[in-house]
């Protein structure tokens, strides 16, 4: 049985940790609605593109660039595993890593090659003890501002164009967590290098139009491409940050109701040794009245 | 005139217009290029310039856009701009207090610096951006 002084400190220790959660949840709340208006508004421009980019293949055919076609080959495959930088985002970062090492995994089994690029702290410390040999590089995102992911985004990109380019790899693909909304975000894997326009993107249906290229089409493909890359990765950040705000939201705030819920037993336990001490008090005074 | 153009402008940070207009003017790398309803199917790169939008005659919006792709489809004209800033937000002072700070930071760099070249761009951007704020 603890004694009173340990309730009480006990009581004190679990309130300030609730205080902690609670306004760690209202943070989270705060950065949340940023991130998910800078998510929202991004949206338009990368579904436009790959309207543009899915009209520009659709005539470009197999004779394309190489960043569209492909270098023919599958053997090396990049993984690139967008996390979060921070934890106390429930299993946030968990289940991006875990849907990068079945990929991983996946692609071992078919005898592939893989590489493997992390990006934010978190999914790297998870994938280090089974795949630490496999990293080929880092992006450190812990000094990059909550809304201004442009610049990473386009040093990524390019650091990938070079890297395919030079024959690192065949296929990249990129590991991030799609936001659905506030209570869900979902891990999902994406073809990034040989760019593929999703298969859902509109295509406008021209009729017998021929199209007209300045200065052509190549030219346009050529700097069509890594932009279109860039703005996957950036939209990738945009709804991986939003997504970690989310989850660190409901993580907190079950944290902060759970803290609550032990204070409440706590405060029970300690109401009911008190009692009890003050009955023994009484039984020994009226005891030692009743002897006299 | 009873069509209209559609018309919607946006870049990687958000869609900064969308809606009907009479007569779009956009600097295609070929040179520039209006755009009225009904226009061909037509693709190309942009340079940095100015997007005039216009409401009969007038000129209703001065957007400028940093490269990008101009795509005309019978769905109207949409332009993917790298970065668009109305040209009425803008004020020259700060345009030209980040010029001299870009300047001053290209100066400090060594001549084979990788960050020189991206450097260099950004002053030519905000130089052409100076200029369009002249006009």
């Amino acid at each position: 049985m603890p004694s009173l002084k340990d309730l009480k400190n006990r009581i004190s220790s679990v309130k300030s940790t609730q205080k902690i959660t609670k306004a760690m949840q209202m943070v989270a709340a705060a950065k949340l609605k940023r991130a998910q208006d800078a998510a929202t508004a991004a949206r338009p421009y990368a579904e436009r593109m790959a309207a543009v980019l899915a009209n520009l293949s659709a005539s470009a055919g197999a004779g394309g660039p190489k960043l569209l076609a492909g270098t023919g080959s599958d053997q090396t495959h990049l993984v690139v595993v967008m996390t979060a930088e921070r934890g106390l985002a429930g299993g946030f970062n968990t289940y991006t890593a875990k849907l990068a090492k079945q990929t991983i995994s996946a692609l071992q089994s078919e005898g592939k090659t893989v590489k493997v690029l992390t990006v934010g702290k978190k999914g790297r410390e998870q994938l280090k003890r089974d795949f630490a040999d496999l990293f080929i590089g880092h992006v450190d995102m812990s000094s990059v501002k909550s809304d201004d992911f442009a610049e990473p985004a386009i040093a990524l990109g390019k650091n990938l164009t070079a890297r395919f380019e030079d024959g690192e790899f065949d296929v990249a693909t990129l590991i991030y967590s799609q936001f659905k909304n506030v209570l869900s975000q979902v891990p999902t894997a994406q073809q990034l290098i040989p760019a593929a326009a999703p298969a859902d993107a509109e295509t406008i249906d021209l009729g017998n139009a021929i199209y007209r290229y300045e200065p052509s089409e190549d030219a346009i493909l050529e700097a069509l491409l890594p932009r279109y890359i860039n703005t996957q990765i950036l939209s990738a950040m945009l709804e991986g940050s939003a997504g970690f705000y989310a989850s660190q939201m409901t993580a907190m705030d079950n944290a902060t109701r759970n803290a609550g819920e032990m204070i409440d037993s706590l405060e029970l336990q300690y109401n009911r040794a008190r009692q009890a001490q003050i009955t023994k008090e009484l039984i020994e005074i009226i005891s030692g009245a009743e002897a006299l | 005139m009873a069509d209209k153009l559609h018309f919607s402008l946006v870049s990687p940070a958000k869609e900064l217009f969308s809606g009907e207009v009479d007569h779009v003017i956009a600097p295609g790398s070929d040179g520039e290029f209006g755009v009225l309803v009904n226009h061909a199917p037509f693709m190309t790169t942009l340079r940095n310039g100015v997007v005039r939008v216009l409401e009969g005659d007038t000129v209703k919006m001065r957007i400028f856009v940093r490269g990008g792709f101009a795509d005309i489809t019978s769905a109207g004209l949409t332009i993917l701009a790298e970065e668009a800033r109305m040209l009425d937000d803008v004020k020259a002072e700060d345009v030209q207090a980040e010029m001299e700070a870009t300047h001053l930071k290209i100066q400090s760099l060594d001549k084979d610096d990788s960050n020189r070249a991206t450097l260099q761009e950004h002053y030519d951007y905000l130089e052409s951006l100076k200029a369009a704020l002249v006009h």
